[in-house]
């Protein structure tokens, strides 16, 4: 019992340092894509929450109908949704056509984290900018967008440690990333639990870098408090 | 420089302004006072097209204005505001909270506004503050700071919504000097206010304001000394 225990752990712990240049591979994959993703995600995101706080009615209702739709769905059957939707009409890579799913997928949560923080800036603001005489897109860019965003951060770390690990769905069509590279070597090897284990440490590695990046930007904006 | 005719505003079915007429000069400091719901705030802030009116007439260097279409955004660049709770940029220094508007809005190059913006800092006394981001200064400051903001646009008229209200008492003077020093200059300005005394000492004419109409208007001296209206005598006498 007690020797099958460190067998087993000293087996993981080669396995972990033996396929670390392989794994790294894997884990830049995993990382351009959630990059990738997140990045035009806060594109859509930003759209989204400008439609919903327009206070015009149809703008308003896409912008529902689209976080119903990604919220109301699975976001494995959006990403295959995705995936044979796009390589049907489209030559486009496994990769790109899951960073578009994921980014479809995440810009619906990021619209929603936009919007709360947009509206949580006081109406004041907002006033004192057009009491100046900006425009209400010059206000909107210069005065409350900067402040919403900051607001907007600490959620919106979340949903990139989130959409990070979501991004391990791609190894169901075909993208090697840390997911698709554990599998398969569990796969051949009949050692599913070391190999699923070797991921997730990577998956925490990357978790742990990726919230202090977003310690790092939060505090870089947080001069003014 | 302002004429406003027959003046409605309702919010809802509240009828808020209720047929209000009122002019301004050139040059001339009008206070605003007025028991709290009077709609002293929501006649300033019809001046600048913050609030829409309903009905009514109001006129800007003789210029009848239509929100509908007229450039209000153009309006508002001639027609400061300060208001109560100050509103300053907290995510910009207190220099970029001066010149954000004339870079944004009035198109002038960097270096004029920092230099613009530096002397208007030194006039309301905050020159070494220029660097400073707003959650580092005090009320009285911060309400400086929101004058030469609105200053730097380079207004015909200030409007200014009980500036000195939120307050902290031992603040108030420094900010009603800076306003003292502007009327001084000559700066048209209409001043909603509970500080009776500087009513008294800067303003050219005083306004009483009741429940949406204007009950009385006159000399500072003869609304504090003398006033005519019961109403005007009741809430003088409930204040002072
Ligand atoms: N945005 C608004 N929506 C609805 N009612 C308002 C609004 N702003 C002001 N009011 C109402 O209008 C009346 C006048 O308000 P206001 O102009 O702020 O008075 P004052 O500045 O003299 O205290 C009050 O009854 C107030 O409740
Ligand atoms: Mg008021």
């Amino acid at each position: 019992m007690y020797l099958g225990f460190v067998t087993f752990w000293s087996g993981f712990f080669q396995s972990l340092i033996e396929s670390r240049d392989v794994f790294f591979k894997a884990a830049q994959v995993t990382l351009a894509l959630t990059a990738v993703s997140i990045f035009i995600a806060l594109f859509i995101g930003l759209f989204f929450a400008l439609l919903k706080i327009s206070n015009v009615k149809p703008l308003e209702w896409i912008a529902n109908a689209y976080i119903y739709v990604v919220r109301g769905t699975p976001l494995i059957v959006q990403i295959f949704v995705f995936f044979y939707g796009l390589t049907s009409i489209w030559m486009i890579s496994g990769f790109w056509s899951v960073a578009l799913g994921l980014a479809f997928h995440n810009g619906a949560y990021i619209a929603e984290i936009f919007r709360g923080s947009i509206q949580s800036i006081g109406k004041g603001q907002t006033e004192a900018g057009r009491s100046l005489g900006m425009s209400q897109m010059v206000t909107m860019r210069r005065i409350i967008l900067p402040q919403a965003f900051r607001r907007a951060l600490p959620p919106l770390g979340n949903q990139f440690i989130i959409g990070l690990k979501d991004s391990s769905l791609a190894a169901f069509i075909g993208v090697q990333e840390i997911f698709a590279l554990a599998t398969t070597r569990g796969a051949n090897t009949f050692d599913y639990m070391t190999w699923l284990l070797v991921c997730a440490v990577w998956y925490l590695i990357l978790v742990f870098i990726l919230t202090l990046v977003v310690g790092l930007v939060e505090k870089k904006l947080a001069v003014s408090d | 420089m302002i004429e406003v005719k027959e003046l409605n505003k309702y919010f809802g079915d509240l009828h808020v302004l209720k047929g209000i007429d009122f002019n301004v000069d050139e040059s001339e400091v009008v206070c605003l006072i007025g028991a709290s719901g009077s709609g002293k705030s929501t006649m300033l802030r019809c001046l600048n097209f913050l609030e829409m009116k309903n009905s009514g007439e109001i006129k800007l260097k003789g210029e009848s204005i239509d929100p509908n279409s007229d450039d209000l955004n153009g309006v508002r660049q001639q027609v400061g505001m300060v208001f109560q709770h100050f509103n300053l940029f907290p995510h910009k220094t207190v220099l970029q909270n001066v010149i954000e508007a004339p870079i944004q809005v009035k198109k002038i190059s960097k270096s004029q506004a920092k230099k613009e913006g530096h002397e208007l800092l030194e006039k309301v006394g905050l020159g070494d503050k220029a660097d400073v981001y707003p959650s580092k200064l005090s009320g009285g400051q911060k309400q400086r700071v929101a004058i030469a903001r609105a200053l730097a646009m380079k207004p015909e008229i200030m409007l200014f919504d009980e500036p000195t209200s939120a307050l902290d008492p031992e603040l108030v003077g420094e900010v009603l000097q800076t306003m003292k020093d502007l009327a001084q200059e000559g700066m048209t300005m209409v001043v909603v206010t509970h500080e009776m005394g500087f009513a008294r000492e800067v303003a050219d004419r005083v306004v009483y304001m009741h429940d949406g109409k204007i009950v009385e208007t006159g000399a500072p001296k003869d609304i504090f000394e003398n006033p005519k209206e019961v109403r005007t005598q009741e809430f003088l006498s409930s204040i002072l």
